[in-house]
């Protein structure tokens, strides 16, 4: 008998579940770790952020108790360093590459560190940015995630107007709707697209979607320059019979439900979840499911741990949170009774050719009351066309850009997880960045 | 934000922040380099006369604390062991480049009116912002009569800065020693020579570790060591206060003093300049960890000054310094107590102990349901602070002020104090 069911934990329970995973460092704590940077010269913590905040300097701030002047200069090449502080992979960025790892295997915590000067000041200076005297140029931005809502904030610094368009009733892109509840808890999404915002000059029309409400030829004619960050809008499905059963979703829909519901207790899970999927958005979601009160939660991978796209910390995460992860298995066909999944039948694979995984032979069964698909997001270019014509260049499936984020068509730009790059919040911001700065760059002259 | 600008002396510079004269000051790469950062002036490195003195090789002897690097640094290298003629060309050449810096000009020469009157003309003709007079240096220069030699006499001390003001209109910083006992004695001299302002302290005489392998003081030169110039964090507590005996002396009012000694940070400076100082110079942060520490200094002042309503940097310079008083103006009547927050408190035992065995044996050690818990007695403690600079826990103790029971009582009117004398009722 399938069993999905809501409140699968006291409420109490959940609420904490889903409260914030790593809490911030007190201010002693900061102090202390603070103490621990060298503040090297040249820091190759520094080049390994792809934002280039300048670590040394703002961890120095710290220590010296500048917490103002800590958060600006994080702020100032990143304006979304609070999430980012807080979702950063930072075991694979700046903190791999931090001189401590050489020495003892053991980062300055430069994510937690820039949490606490991040937090202060977002705490006492709601708004410390002015927009720059009007420049009379109007650009519009498509998308209010990360990489728009970064472009849109520098482009006000330089004194440009902005419009932004988004088709969800929310701002914030995967801040909002996707990264999961625990790394960036409570309202947090939210208060810091109002800290963006409070620059001023920046206007967002929810809503509104490219594609569907307006098109980009009509963007092209109305505003000075435009700059697409749409994201991946389309999720790619496993293709296999029996996918249609209920029960079957696809992770990111599980994770927005559970990202946008207000009472946590009243969302149904399975007693037993299958995911599949090897990336950040399979651990996510199959982390949540636990927490939510799944009994049994199982990732499975077709290739092995090294293969995942997600890091040995989150594989180390899912795993501490009571996940399983089955490497070398790939499903084969999905099972049900009367509409509703009940299995999954893998087949088992093995390394071949490059790494690929190729079947082994053999197959087996996982029983299983709810499936959630994590095999990748995909970007949909039909929202780009005009006139049912795309006139932009896509390459390798993401929109084509050269270093300065710039299309084949003139006037448009685009970042984030649209074009080419690490699909991650903190390569989104830094897209934004540089968008902005061409923008300004060629309308300035 | 808040306005950072200084006029010392009739020299000005954008900032409070100068480099002390010392390597970071050498020539002019570095200084130019130092500039790009935003340091608001130098004071250039000691010259002398020529020919150059000879350093010797492994000159810097440090001290580490609990793992961090240089909390006390020092060494024995001397002045400026480049040609006087060359740091003359580079000073002009930086002056003109940088106008709006402080550039001022470190010196010593022997201690007669002939050498101080020969080298000065040149110094001036640089264009530089004024002259400071090394009589600190404690090693090497002092052997040959300069340096600490000449600033541990009064009387040198304002012979000196006579002849300097008689043969030049540059404004003149007296640079002072702290090997000394009284630092009024040096100070007050400067000023009866017509001293513009002065500066301190230079470094304090010092060994720093002996090396228990070669058997001699560090930095071993070729197996033997000398004792060297103390400076960096460990020196800021004896600079302060020597900045504010003389910023209280009522003799030297008004007197502009440049703060050294150990400032590593904004919050350093803050300190100095509350304690009377127009400027500040830096030597060893700069030493540790490149031109780049000003950008806090700065920012990190400005942000500070902001949040506490100063507009300028006068606004808060010297508002410490009547607060500073001798031990005999303290009220004895004043009293505070140690509070535990026991919600903090990691039961480490450390503040019980240390009361217990070196203080009043104020702190119970107790065991309530067999858990520790630590308890002042309030009835015992006298208020030393001993617990809460022990407890490693951030704000777990604090001293709390009791209320006051009777009016300010001072030594002078204790009764156990064997010279006061009850006036007479009438
Ligand atoms: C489940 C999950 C977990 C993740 N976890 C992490 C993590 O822990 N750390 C990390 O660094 N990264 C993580 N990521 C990746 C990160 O969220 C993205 O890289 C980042 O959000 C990309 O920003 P973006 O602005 O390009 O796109 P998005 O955040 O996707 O924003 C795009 C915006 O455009 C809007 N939009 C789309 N199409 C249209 C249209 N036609 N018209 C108008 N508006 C439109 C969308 O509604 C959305 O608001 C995660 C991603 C997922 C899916
Ligand atoms: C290596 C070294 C060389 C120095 N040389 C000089 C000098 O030539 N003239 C001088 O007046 N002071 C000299 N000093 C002293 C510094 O200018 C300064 O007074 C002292 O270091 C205290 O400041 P600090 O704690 O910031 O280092 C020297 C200091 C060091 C460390
Ligand atoms: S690499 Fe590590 S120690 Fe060096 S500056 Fe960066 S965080 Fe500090
Ligand atoms: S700091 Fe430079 S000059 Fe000094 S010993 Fe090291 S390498 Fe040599
Ligand atoms: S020293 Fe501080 S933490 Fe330790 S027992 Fe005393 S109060 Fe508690």
């Amino acid at each position: 008998m399938t069993d999905i069911a809501a409140g699968r934990l006291p409420p109490a329970q959940i609420a904490a579940n889903f409260a914030d995973a790593h809490p911030p460092l007190t201010p002693h704590e900061a102090v202390v770790e603070a103490s621990r940077c060298y503040y090297c010269y040249d820091a190759p913590c520094m080049e390994a952020c792809p934002t280039g905040i300048d670590i040394p300097s703002f961890i120095k701030k710290i220590g010296t108790g500048n917490l103002r002047g800590s958060a600006l200069t994080i702020f100032e090449q990143n304006i979304l360093g609070g999430s980012c502080a807080r979702v950063c992979p930072t075991e694979i960025l700046c903190e791999r590459a931090c001189v401590r790892m050489a020495e003892e295997e053991r980062p300055v915590r430069i994510g937690a560190l820039q949490r606490r000067a991040t937090d202060w000041l977002m705490e006492h200076d709601p708004a410390p940015f002015q927009r720059g005297p009007a420049t009379g140029k109007h650009i519009a931005v498509v998308g209010a995630g990360p990489a728009g809502l970064a472009c849109a904030h520098r482009l006000a610094l330089h004194g440009h107007e902005v419009t932004i368009f988004e088709g969800r009733p929310k701002s914030g892109g995967l801040n909002e709707y996707g990264i999961a509840a625990y790394k960036l808890a409570d309202d947090f999404a939210q208060r810091e697209v109002a800290f963006v915002l409070s620059v001023g000059g920046i206007h967002i029309e929810h809503d509104k979607q490219l594609g569907r409400d307006f098109d980009l030829a009509t963007l092209q004619r109305r505003f000075d320059a435009v700059f697409l960050a749409i994201g991946l809008s389309g999720v790619r499905a496993l293709e296999l019979e029996g996918e249609s059963f209920a029960g079957v979703r696809n992770a990111v829909d599980f994770i927005a439900e559970l990202r946008q519901s207000g009472n946590k207790a009243n969302l149904p899970v399975g007693r037993s979840v299958v995911v599949i999927g090897g990336g950040n958005t399979a651990i996510d979601a199959a982390t949540q499911a636990r927490r939510l009160g799944a009994e049994d939660v199982t990732i499975v991978y077709r290739r092995g741990p090294g293969d995942m796209s997600a890091t040995a910390d989150e594989q180390d995460w899912a795993q501490t949170n009571g996940v399983r992860i089955r490497h070398w298995a790939t499903p084969h066909r999905l099972l049900g009774r009367d509409g509703q999944v009940t299995g999954i039948e893998f087949m088992r694979t093995q390394p071949g050719a490059n790494g690929r995984a190729v079947p082994a032979g053999d197959t087996f069964t996982l029983e299983t009351d709810m499936v959630l698909k994590a095999v990748g997001q995909v970007f949909i270019a039909d929202p780009l066309k005009s006139d049912g014509s795309l006139a932009l260049a896509v390459e390798d499936g993401r929109i084509a850009v050269d270093a300065d984020r710039r299309t084949s068509l003139p006037g448009v730009f685009a970042g984030g997880d649209c074009v080419a790059g690490l699909d991650l919040t903190v390569a989104a911001v830094q897209d934004g960045k540089v968008a902005a700065l061409a923008i300004h760059r060629q309308l300035m002259g | 934000m808040a306005d950072l600008r200084t006029n010392f002396a009739g020299i000005r510079s954008p900032n409070p922040f100068w480099l002390a004269s010392a390597p970071p000051t050498d020539k002019e790469y570095n200084v130019v380099r130092a500039f790009e950062a935003g340091w608001g002036g130098v004071v250039w490195k000691t010259l002398g006369e020529d020919p150059p003195i000879v350093n010797v090789s492994s000159r810097y002897g440090a001290v580490s604390w609990g793992g961090q690097r240089i909390a006390g640094f020092n060494n024995i290298e001397l002045i400026t062991d480049r040609p006087l003629q060359v740091n003359l060309d580079e000073i002009r050449r930086v002056k003109r480049n940088w106008p709006d810096r402080a550039v001022v000009v470190s010196i010593m020469v022997p201690c007669t009116e002939d050498a101080w009157k020969k080298i000065l003309p040149h110094v001036e003709d640089t264009g530089c912002d004024g002259i400071e007079l090394n009589f600190g240096c404690p090693h090497g220069m002092s052997e040959r009569n300069m340096g600490a030699a000449v600033g541990q006499v009064p009387e040198y001390v304002q012979m000196v800065a006579a002849w300097c003001k008689h043969y030049s209109k540059m404004p003149v910083i007296v640079k002072l020693t702290p090997n000394i006992t009284d630092i009024l004695k040096p100070a007050r001299a400067a000023l009866a020579g017509g001293a513009d302002a002065v500066s301190l302290i230079n470094t304090v005489m010092s060994i720093t570790a002996v090396d228990l392998d070669l058997m001699a003081p560090e930095p071993t030169v070729d197996g033997q060591g000398s004792h060297g110039g103390y400076c960096g964090p460990a020196v800021k507590p004896i600079a302060l206060r020597m900045v504010g005996d003389i910023a209280r002396d009522t003799e030297m009012r008004g007197l502009p003093i440049s703060g050294i000694g150990g400032i590593s940070g904004w919050r350093d400076a803050a300190e100095f300049i509350a304690l009377g100082a127009g400027t500040v110079q830096v030597c060893t942060a700069a030493m540790h960890y490149g031109f780049r520490i000003v950008d806090d200094m700065i920012d990190g002042l400005s942000n500070w000054m902001d949040s506490k309503g100063y507009a300028t940097i006068a606004d808060f310079q010297g508002r410490a310094v009547k607060n500073y008083v001798h031990w005999s103006d303290l009220n004895l009547n004043f009293k505070t107590i140690a509070k535990i927050d026991q919600d903090l408190c990691i039961k480490c035992g450390l503040c019980h102990i240390a009361c217990e065995d070196t203080s009043h044996q104020s702190i119970a050690a107790l065991r309530v349901d067999g858990k520790r818990r630590y308890e002042v007695i309030e009835e015992e403690c006298v208020g030393c602070n001993l617990c809460a600079h022990v407890c490693p826990v951030e704000s777990c103790i604090t001293m709390q002020p009791q209320p006051a029971a009777k009016p300010k009582l001072v030594w002078g009117n204790h009764p156990n104090n064997p010279m006061y004398v009850p006036e007479a009722a009438e």
